[in-house]
C-alpha cells in the first residue's frame, strides 16, 4: 500500500495534504476529482450540538465511498452548533476532504481571515464563500449581526489571501493558504434573469466552483445552464446542482413556507401527496433529479442535501449512478468509529 | 421613506440623469467650499446629505455610495448590508426573507438597472464597505478626492 505511486496519489496518511498537481490551487481531493472531468458528489454533514469529536467522524462515516466532500455548515439558520472549522479539523485528520463553509454573519475581516489561514494550516482544501442566514431567524435573534463582508467580497479576500500572499492590510504572508474556492447560487429565487449575472460576478470574484440552492424543478436549471453557457461560465466554474431530499409533502410544505429561496414545484408536492409510501418517494424524486441534473451540459456534480435522512445518501448515490461505478475516497482507519444507525 | 425609494427605482432612469447631473455639480461646489472654509462646514454639508439622499433613497450615509452601480437602490436597506446582491434567500414575490414586509433591495436593484443607460454596472463587484466611511458625506469625499488629484 506504501509504494512510490500510492504514496504520490495518497498521501502517506490518510490526513496527510496531496502533493499539489499542475494548475490546481489546493492540496485536495476534491479539486481533483472536478478537474480530473469525473462527475462529483458532495453532501452536508449537520455539525453537532456537542463538543464531541466522535459524533463528527459517525456522522461522517454515513458517506464513507459515496462523496467526494462534504461541506461543514456555518451556523447554518443561525443556529447555535459546533463551528464548521473544528468539525473541518476533525474531518481532515482522517484524511476526508471537508469544504468549510465560512458566512459573514458572524465575524468580520479580521476574523474571517484568519480562520482561512487556520483552516488551511489544519488540511482544509476548500472553501464555500456565503453571505448567510440573517440572525432573526435562528435560535439567537438577539445577537448583532456582522456581515462586514457579502459572499462576493468574501470571495475576493480568500483570492487575495491565496493569489497574492496578503492581508487585506497588505501584510505579507509567510505561506498563503492554499484553498479551492466556492459559492452558492440560486437559479430558483427571483430575480431569476439576475441570477445567471450574479452567478458570474461570483466567477469574476474568484469561484472556482458554485453548489446550488435545492434544485426541485429542472426546467429552471435547464434554462439557468443554457444561459450560463452562453457566457462562458462553465467553461471557469464547476457547477454542483443541489438536491433535497423530501420526508413528506408536510416537509415540502413546511421548506417552502419557512425557507425563503426554496422554490418546490407544486407537481412534486402532489406527487409526495399521492404516494403511499411517501419517505421512499422522497428518495426517489432526489434520484430522479439527480440523473436529470447529470445529463445537462456543463453541470459537473451533484451537492445532496439530506438534512436528517443522511443515513439515505449512499442508497441514493448508488440507485442515481451518476458515480458510473466511480468509489469515492473514504478512510480506512476508523475501526474505531461505530457506524451510527442506518 | 419606503414608498419614496420605491419610486425612485421605478424611475431610475430619470434619477440616474439627475444624480449624474447633480452630483458633480454638487462635488464641483464643494471643492470650492473646502478649499475656502476647510472642514468647518463639514456638519451642516453632511446633514445636508443626509437629508437629500435619505428622502429619495433612504440612504444610510455608508459613505461610500454605490447608487450608480445598483440600480438606484441603497444596498444598505438590506438587512444584510449586501452590496453584491441579492441573496439566496429573495421571496418567491419578489419580497425581502428578512423583512418579508419590504421588496429585496436587490430585485429593486437589478429592475432599476435594467432601465438604466449605464444600468450595466450593476455587474461590476463591489468591494466591502469601509467602515471608517460610516455616517461621513461621500460629496465631501469626492471633493476632496479630485482636489488632492489637483
Ligand atoms: S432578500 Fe434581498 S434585501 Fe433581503 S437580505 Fe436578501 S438580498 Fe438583502
Amino acid at each position: 500500500m506504501t509504494d512510490r505511486a500510492t504514496i504520490d496519489a495518497e498521501g502517506l496518511n490518510p490526513g496527510d495534504p496531496l502533493p499539489m498537481l499542475e494548475g490546481h490551487v489546493s492540496h485536495g481531493r476534491f479539486e481533483r476529482v472536478l478537474r480530473a472531468g469525473h462527475f462529483a458528489v458532495s453532501t452536508e454533514i449537520a455539525p453537532p450540538d456537542s463538543a464531541d469529536p466522535e459524533e463528527v467522524l459517525r456522522r461522517a462515516s454515513l458517506f464513507d465511498g459515496y462523496v467526494d466532500a462534504i461541506n461543514a455548515t456555518d451556523g447554518s439558520g443561525a443556529n447555535c452548533h459546533m463551528s464548521s472549522l473544528a468539525v473541518c479539523a476533525i474531518l481532515t485528520r482522517e484524511g476526508y476532504s471537508p469544504v468549510i463553509q465560512v458566512s459573514c454573519r458572524d465575524r468580520n475581516r479580521i476574523a474571517i481571515q484568519g480562520d482561512l489561514l487556520g483552516a488551511s494550516a489544519l488540511g482544509v482544501c476548500s472553501v464555500l464563500c456565503l453571505s448567510g442566514d440573517d440572525v432573526s431567524v435562528g435560535d439567537h435573534p438577539e445577537a448583532k449581526p456582522v456581515f462586514d463582508f457579502d459572499s462576493v467580497s468574501l470571495l475576493q479576500t480568500v483570492r487575495t489571501l491565496r493569489d497574492e500572499s496578503r492581508f487585506l492590510s497588505g501584510r505579507q504572508l509567510d505561506l498563503p493558504p492554499r484553498l479551492f474556492l466556492g459559492a452558492s447560487i440560486n437559479p430558483f429565487a427571483p430575480p431569476r434573469t439576475a441570477r445567471v449575472d450574479q452567478f458570474a460576478k461570483k466567477v469574476s470574484a474568484g469561484a472556482q466552483f458554485v453548489q446550488s440552492q435545492y434544485c426541485f424543478d429542472i426546467d429552471m436549471a435547464r434554462d439557468f445552464m443554457a444561459r450560463a453557457r452562453d457566457l462562458g461560465l462553465t467553461q471557469d466554474c464547476y457547477v454542483l446542482m443541489g438536491v433535497g431530499v423530501l420526508a413528506s409533502a408536510k416537509t415540502a410544505k413546511w421548506l417552502k413556507g419557512a425557507i425563503p429561496g426554496v422554490h418546490i414545484p407544486d407537481h412534486v408536492i402532489r406527487r409526495l401527496e399521492q404516494a403511499e409510501k411517501p419517505k421512499a418517494e422522497g428518495r426517489k424524486i432526489a434520484v430522479e433529479l439527480m440523473q436529470q441534473l447529470a445529463e445537462i451540459d456543463g453541470i459537473s456534480g451533484i451537492h445532496l442535501m439530506a438534512y436528517k435522512q443522511e443515513e439515505w445518501v449512499g442508497e441514493i448515490v448508488t440507485q442515481s449512478g451518476v458515480l458510473q461505478g466511480r468509489k469515492p475516497w473514504a478512510p480506512t482507519r476508523l475501526s474505531h468509529i461505530q457506524p451510527a444507525k442506518a | 421613506m419606503y414608498r419614496v425609494r420605491l419610486w425612485s427605482v421605478r424611475r431610475s432612469r430619470q434619477m440616474e440623469w439627475l444624480y449624474n447631473t447633480f452630483n458633480p455639480l454638487v462635488v464641483k461646489l464643494l471643492r470650492g467650499v473646502v478649499k475656502v472654509f476647510g472642514t468647518r462646514l463639514d456638519k451642516p454639508i453632511t446633514a445636508v446629505e443626509a437629508a437629500a439622499k435619505g428622502f429619495f433613497f433612504d440612504c444610510k450615509m455608508c459613505g461610500d455610495c454605490a447608487l450608480s452601480r445598483t440600480g438606484m437602490s441603497c444596498p444598505m436597506n438590506c438587512p444584510k448590508t449586501i452590496r453584491n446582491g441579492p441573496c439566496g434567500g429573495v421571496r418567491e414575490n419578489g419580497m425581502c426573507e428578512v423583512k418579508p414586509e419590504m421588496r429585496c433591495v436587490w430585485v429593486a436593484a437589478w429592475d432599476g438597472a435594467s432601465r438604466m443607460q449605464h444600468g450595466d454596472a450593476i455587474k461590476q463587484v463591489n468591494f466591502a464597505v469601509d467602515h471608517r466611511l460610516k455616517g461621513k458625506s461621500s460629496w465631501l469625499k469626492l471633493a476632496r478626492e479630485e482636489l488632492g488629484d489637483d
